[in-house]
């Protein structure tokens, strides 16, 4: 067996002597640009919605209410602007600034829905519409179960 | 005031978000972005350290993913505080709800009555 190991070590040393030599030919990414974007496009969709909380606000709504209206509103744009191909063309320059704002969830949902549209209502637009809302909604679901039970299982 | 707070924490949240895709070696994507901003909001939120932030800069907490979290971990623990077990278990979607509805249903209409761009 020690001959077997021995190659098998060999293919990995060469493996990640490969790999190291790949990364050094690879662009790099423009790190402050992108940094720079994804901030500022970032918190500019976060003061519209606080425009929008404050219109709710005024408009009579609750605290909580207001905040989940001005998500909904957001999420509305989103899809919206994803359906005319508008939101894919800021996500190319903003990155992280419009996936991490609630708009990138709905943008996650809309998106490839869209373009498997001809493998029918189904299996194209149905199931696409889970492909990264599926994920998200398992884990926060399952976050959120296990943190309701902790607080069950410490407070009795 | 609220919307100089609100710029500045929701764009450092997606600051964070960015560099973590650029600076870490281990290749992180969007999705996974997007699920472990959700969950870790939501631990965040469970520890108690979410709603200092929503309070102190409103929509540039609730508007990122974490929010969404938040949403989620109150829900639960409001459940479980008033219905028990049944309401640790249902809590969460319960006030994530309409969020919830509200991307599916926009979503679906949107990818049904648009056409997808080639490009």
């Amino acid at each position: 067996m020690p001959k077997v190991t021995l190659q098998q070590s060999q293919s990995e040393a060469e493996k990640w002597a490969y790999k190291k030599l790949v990364s050094r030919f690879q662009p790099r990414p423009p790190v402050v640009r992108n940094a720079f974007w994804a901030f500022v496009v970032g918190g500019l969709i976060c003061v519209l919605g606080q425009v929008f909380i404050n219109l709710y606000r005024q408009a009579g709504l609750a605290e909580t209410e207001a905040a989940t209206g001005a998500s909904i509103t957001l999420v509305f744009l989103s899809a919206l602007l994803t359906g005319i191909g508008v939101y894919d063309q800021i996500g190319r320059f903003a990155g992280a600034g419009s996936v991490v704002p609630i708009t990138g969830f709905a943008n996650s949902i809309v998106a490839p829905a869209l373009e498997f549209k001809q493998e029918g209502l189904i299996f194209g637009v149905a199931a696409r519409l889970f492909t990264f809302a599926g994920p998200v909604l398992v884990y926060g679901f399952v976050t959120s179960w296990l943190i309701g039970l902790a607080y069950y299982l410490l407070k009795f | 005031m609220i919307f100089l707070k609100a710029f500045l924490v929701g764009g450092a949240i997606c600051l964070l978000a960015q560099l973590l895709m650029d600076l870490t070696s281990y290749r992180i994507t969007p999705a996974h972005i997007l699920v472990g901003f959700v969950s870790g909001g939501a631990v965040l939120s469970a520890l108690g350290l979410y709603q200092p932030l929503v309070k102190f800069a409103g929509a540039g907490a609730t508007v990122p993913l974490p929010g969404f979290g938040h949403l989620l971990a109150q829900g639960a623990i409001k459940g479980a505080a008033q219905k028990g077990l049944l309401g640790a278990l249902g809590g969460g979607l319960e006030a994530a709800a309409a969020g919830v509805m509200a991307a599916v249903v926009f979503g679906y209409l949107v990818a049904v009555l648009f056409t997808p761009r080639g490009d």
